[in-house]
Parts: C-alpha cells; sequence; structure tokens
C-alpha cells in the first residue's frame, strides 16, 4: 500500500512528548542551578556542592563553606523552590484556561483569581489588626496566604456560579462574570484603601507587585500540596481539551464529558492559581505568555503544552526572580514587576507575528 | 523538621561566619562593627553619633547626612526589605525603624542569622533622645552626650513657644490630581505641627493620610499650609498650590501662607528634631523671639 510519498515523515501527536518532558527538564534543571549559585551573595559550586553533601548525610560540611551553607539554605533554596513551584502552578493554569476558554488571552485572572486574593488580602493588611487585634500577631505570617486563598477561590466560585445556568457552564458568560465580578473586587479595594493610612497603602502596593523575598521552607509543603497536586491533575485534561479544541458539541460528541471537564478545569486552576498567589502576591504574565511559548516551539497539542508549559513555568520564574533579587542589589525589585517587563514585549511581538502571519487575533 | 535541622546544623556555623572574629568584642566596644541601616531617623542618629564609619547600606529614605550615606549601597524602601540582598552584605548589625518590613522578610533575615535591632519610630517631645540612646545602646557606644544635647535644644524653645498664639495648619502629603492629600492624627506630621505650638486643623476630621475635598478645607480652615519641600516642588512651587481650588478656599490660600520643609527633617524625630522645630516655629510665626541653638556637628549636611 505505501506509497512514495510516504517516505516523509509522518507527524504524530506524541513524538514531541518526549523532547517537550526532556528539554524542559533540562531548562528547568540549568534554571535551578543558576538559581541557586547566582545572586548577590556569593555561592560556589564547591559550596553547593558540600552542602549538598551535607544534606544528603555523605560528608560533613567543611568550616569553610558553613557561610556558603546558610545562605543556601535559609534563603535561597526556599525562593528558588517556591518560584520553581509557583511558576509551574501559574503556567498550567493559564495554558487550561486558554484551551479552556479557547482564547489566547485567558489566564487564572480572567475568572476573578487575582482580583478576588488581592481584595481578601488587602482587606487583612487593613483590617486584620482591627478584627483579630492581638489575635492576628498569632496568626502572623499566615494571616495573608489564607486571606488570598480563600479570596482566590470565593471569587472564582462566584464567578463560576454565575456562569452557569441549568447546570451548564457557558464559557462567554463566565468570561462577562469574571470581568464584572474583577471590577466590584477592585471597586472594594479602592473603597478598602481609601480608608487605609500610608503604610498600609504602601504595603498594598508591594503585595500588588509580587515578592518572593517571604519564602521558608515552611512554606513548601503548602504550596506543594495547593499548586504541584492540581497543577498534576490538570495534566490529566489534555485529551478532552483537545477535544474541546473543535468545539463544545464536537467533543460531546467524541464522548468528552464537557461540562464534567469545564468543572474540573476551573477548580484545578483557580486552586492552583489561589495557592500561588497566596504565598507571592500577583505575579502577571507567566500564566499568559508560557504557554504561547510552549505552543510556538511545540505545537498546540494539550499532550504537550501542559507538561511543557508546567516546565518552562517553573524554569521562567526561578529565572525572573534571580532577576529580582540581582539587578538592584542590594536592594531588590518586585518580581511581578520583572514578569511584566519581559513578558508584555514578547506578547507585543507575538501579537505582531500573528497579525503578521494573518492568522488574526 | 526541615527548620529544625536548618537551625542545629546550618545557623550556629552561619553565626560565627557571618560574624567575623573581632566583631563581638568590636560591636560593644563601638570600633569596627558593619552597620546595616533601614530608617532615615537611625541613620542620622548613627552618624550624629560619629559611627557613620561603620554605615555599609542605608535604606532609600536615607539621605542625611549626605557626605556620609550618598555612596552607600541602597537597600530600597525600608517596608520592603531584600533578603539576600541584606545577607550579601554581611552587616554586623542590622538596625531597623519599627516601622520597616514586610515581616515575612525579617523572619527569614532572623533566620539567616542577622544580628537585627528595632529601634521604636517614636514621634514627639522625647521621641529623638529615646532613639539616640537606643541606638548607641544597640551599636555599642554612649549615647548620653547626644540624648543630652538634643533634649537641652528642644526644651530650650519650650518657654519662648508656650507665649505664641496658635495656628491652625494643614499638612497635605501631596497634591496628587488636585486633591491634596492631609495628614490627620496618628501621623508625624501631626506631631511635628503640634511640637511647634501649631493646630492641626484636620487632627478631628481623621486617622492618617486622606484626599481632602476642596468643601472640606474651606471648613478646616487654615492660616497656612505645610508640605514637603520635594512635594512642594512637584507641585509647582506655593502659588501652584495656593491656586488649587481647595487651597484657594482657605484663609492660608488667601494670605499664600504655604511652608515648604525637607521632609525627614521635618518628620523623621532624628537628632536635628529640636532644629528642626525651631525651623517650623519660624517660619508659622516669622520675627517670632526664639533663642538661637546652638550649633550642632548632627545638623550640618
Amino acid at each position: 500500500m505505501s506509497a512514495p510519498a510516504l517516505d516523509l515523515p509522518v507527524p504524530r501527536p506524541a513524538d514531541a512528548l518526549p523532547r517537550a518532558l526532556l528539554g524542559g527538564a533540562a531548562l528547568l534543571l540549568a534554571a535551578l542551578l543558576a538559581g541557586l549559585l547566582l545572586g548577590p551573595a556569593a555561592v560556589t559550586p564547591a559550596g553547593l556542592l558540600a552542602t549538598l553533601l551535607d544534606r544528603l548525610g555523605l560528608a560533613p560540611l567543611p568550616a569553610e563553606y558553613a557561610r556558603e551553607a546558610a545562605v543556601l539554605m535559609v534563603v535561597r533554596a526556599p525562593r528558588v523552590l517556591l518560584a520553581a513551584l509557583l511558576g509551574g502552578g501559574l503556567a498550567s493554569a493559564g495554558a487550561v484556561m486558554q484551551g479552556l476558554f479557547r482564547n489566547p488571552l485567558a489566564d487564572p485572572g480572567l475568572i476573578g483569581v487575582s482580583s478576588g486574593a488581592a481584595l481578601a488580602v488587602v482587606a487583612a493588611l487593613i483590617l486584620g489588626p482591627t478584627l483579630f487585634g492581638a489575635a492576628a500577631g498569632r496568626l502572623g505570617l499566615w494571616l495573608q496566604p489564607v486571606a488570598a486563598f480563600c479570596g482566590g477561590l470565593l471569587a472564582v466560585a462566584a464567578v463560576a456560579r454565575l456562569g452557569t445556568r441549568q447546570g451548564v457552564v457557558g464559557v462567554a458568560t463566565l468570561l462577562l462574570a469574571g470581568v464584572a465580578v474583577a471590577a466590584l473586587c477592585n471597586a472594594l479595594l479602592g473603597m478598602l484603601i481609601f480608608g487605609a493610612d500610608d503604610r498600609q497603602v504602601r504595603d498594598v502596593n508591594f503585595w500588588l507587585l509580587g515578592s518572593l523575598a517571604g519564602a521558608r521552607w515552611q512554606q513548601l509543603p503548602v504550596v506543594a500540596l495547593l499548586v504541584l497536586v492540581p497543577a498534576l491533575g490538570l495534566l490529566t485534561l489534555a485529551r478532552p481539551l483537545d477535544a474541546l479544541a473543535l468545539g463544545e458539541r464536537e467533543a460531546f460528541h467524541l464522548g468528552v464529558p464537557v461540562e464534567a471537564v469545564k468543572r474540573l478545569a476551573i477548580v484545578l486552576a483557580a486552586v492552583a492559581a489561589s495557592g500561588g498567589v497566596a504565598f507571592s502576591g500577583l505575579i502577571g504574565f507567566v500564566g499568559l505568555v508560557v504557554p504561547h511559548l510552549v505552543r510556538l516551539a511545540l505545537g498546540a497539542g494539550h499532550r504537550v503544552v501542559l507538561p511543557g508549559s508546567a516546565l518552562l513555568g517553573a524554569t521562567v520564574l526561578v529565572l525572573a526572580d534571580l532577576a529580582a533579587r540581582s539587578l538592584a542589589a542590594p536592594a531588590e525589585l518586585p518580581v511581578g514587576v520583572v514578569t511584566a517587563l519581559l513578558g508584555a514585549p514578547f506578547f507585543l511581538w507575538l501579537l505582531r507575528r500573528r497579525a503578521v502571519a494573518g492568522e488574526g487575533a | 523538621m526541615i527548620r529544625h535541622v536548618i537551625h542545629r546544623r546550618a545557623l550556629l556555623p552561619l553565626a560565627a561566619a557571618l560574624a567575623p572574629p573581632w566583631t563581638a568584642g568590636a560591636v560593644q566596644a563601638g570600633g569596627l562593627g558593619r552597620i546595616a541601616c533601614a530608617g532615615s531617623a537611625l541613620t542620622e542618629t548613627v552618624c550624629a553619633l560619629g559611627q557613620g564609619g561603620r554605615l555599609v547600606a542605608v535604606d532609600s529614605s536615607s539621605g542625611f547626612p549626605a557626605a556620609q550615606t550618598a555612596a552607600l549601597p541602597r537597600i530600597g524602601y525600608y517596608r520592603a526589605l531584600p533578603t539576600e540582598g541584606l545577607v550579601s552584605l554581611a552587616p554586623d548589625l542590622v538596625l531597623l525603624s519599627s516601622d520597616a518590613g514586610p515581616p515575612g522578610v525579617l523572619v527569614v533575615l532572623r533566620e539567616a542569622g542577622l544580628p537585627i535591632q528595632v529601634i521604636a519610630d517614636g514621634v514627639g517631645p522625647g521621641a529623638a533622645e529615646a532613639k539616640a540612646r537606643a541606638v548607641a545602646a544597640a551599636i555599642g557606644v554612649s549615647g548620653e552626650t547626644l540624648a543630652a544635647a538634643i533634649a537641652a535644644d528642644w526644651a530650650a524653645l519650650d518657654a519662648p513657644l508656650a507665649a505664641l498664639p496658635p495656628v491652625r495648619v494643614l499638612f497635605v502629603l501631596s497634591l496628587a490630581r488636585g486633591a491634596p492629600l492631609v495628614g490627620g492624627r496618628d501621623t508625624h506630621a501631626d506631631a511635628a505641627i503640634a511640637a511647634a505650638g501649631g493646630v492641626n486643623c484636620a487632627q478631628a476630621a481623621w486617622s492618617g493620610y486622606r484626599p481632602l475635598s476642596a468643601e472640606g478645607a474651606a471648613g478646616l480652615a487654615p492660616d497656612a499650609v505645610l508640605m514637603m519641600q520635594q512635594s512642594l516642588d512637584e507641585a509647582g512651587g506655593p502659588a501652584e498650590v495656593a491656586a488649587t481650588p481647595a487651597i484657594a478656599v482657605t484663609p492660608a490660600g488667601q494670605a499664600g501662607r504655604i511652608i515648604g520643609m525637607d521632609g525627614p527633617y521635618l518628620l523623621n524625630f532624628g537628632p536635628r528634631a529640636a532644629h528642626s522645630r525651631r525651623d517650623l516655629v519660624l517660619r508659622l510665626h516669622p520675627g517670632a523671639a526664639l533663642p538661637p541653638l546652638p550649633a550642632r556637628p548632627w545638623t550640618a549636611g
């Protein structure tokens, strides 16, 4: 049956997967190494190796590396790992949102995560001392993450409820509901800021710009649970999302439980994105731009885009945070500023490219 | 558990490694310890104590005295401190105003073994002396001479000030978008106005800084508008400010009594507090008979 034409390599969807996983893992590994080795405090590869051996219990730490070990273990390692987890979670959530809405502009912010989390954190910053009094001190460092996480989820719940009619999630309605809920949250946020003092307004501003400077080991298990687990869950949605790309009716006829998939996608993406926002403040453009980068390199199949986005998102945020702590040393840039500085021009370039290619937008 | 391991195995050597052998003694003896400082009043106090040479980094609000701070690395805004940037400076002491933050970063800095001393950011009578004593104790020198000099300068103004009539003052933080952002009670500006014998006419209206409407401004009827020189320049100078609707409706606007003073000098209640107080009184009561204060080395920039 074979014809000469079949000598051409036949593109198969699975082909890109090993490439994506290997390439993404290699990039992430390189970024993690760079994140651990570079920065305003000097750490040598030998110091990193000695710390690693010491940690693994293979060789006691030589005294000359004590300082590097402490920088690595107390300041840098938790921060680099937090960046990787959050970046992976944000990018996965973004990829799924873009697939679900069949819209290249979608990211978790679109269904209310960022605005809900921002409102809740600002409320905690400004009203916390009044509402909880001395207890606010005991809740301390957990008050903001808990508030951000709950706020993000509540906003998504409101959006999802407004976007559901007779058990059917209408994607267009969902988008509009997201815009409306975000506007409402922003209005309430404005009210709170009006009632805040000068210091609180500054704190709010810095939270809105995002930072990983407060990263600590104790946060990592929680972040892994809230971000990594839902991000892994999102990976299972690759096939249904591919089917949805054809249209909801077509997906249904292909045997995809469309409503269940939409719900699962929204819930998992909301948990992952809210969990990320909770520990870092708002970090834009990772969820928006990284999936586009992956599609550009490896094609649009979700089997490749979802794991590729997770790995590349982790890589990008680790590197962005490295820039955030290095560029203005010894001061520190907000990491959300770095991601926006890198992401916005890239996104413009992408738009321009699409326009030139005549694909429309 | 991880935290426990880090504490036991990494931090003990770190504390030793971060603090070179001579520091433990030096910090007490007031010689060589390297200080990172966040808070303009604290930086001024360190310099007034003659220890400016020990500073290795200051925050973005610390610009005085320029000779000793201009060349230093900046660690950013004191409410958004860096972690690694501070660790990389390996200071023997980090002096923080009680307003410094964010709290999460302070926790990491403490875990990293940085010796942190928090100094209360007080305002009003006695605040500058308290800072002088607290900073001196933290860096291991005697602060009594400085504290006594500040207290004497401050007290020398008390009697002549009591004889002056109170002036109603409106403190305007900025004129962003035309609505003046006005300081109510619980602000450094409120304390500075009270120290100069003035009445903060927004004191009863609110706490902190709020935008003031034109109608509201007329009701407050300030005799003078006080601003930081930096914001006054940004707003286009006294004439522009007096012509802003919210200010033009007040006696201060009509008389053109718009006063600008350097922000940290006016508001930080550092070692120059008495001199700042005297300057503000003279601006509110031109020609008032106030005793001159002795020349102090820490008031010369």
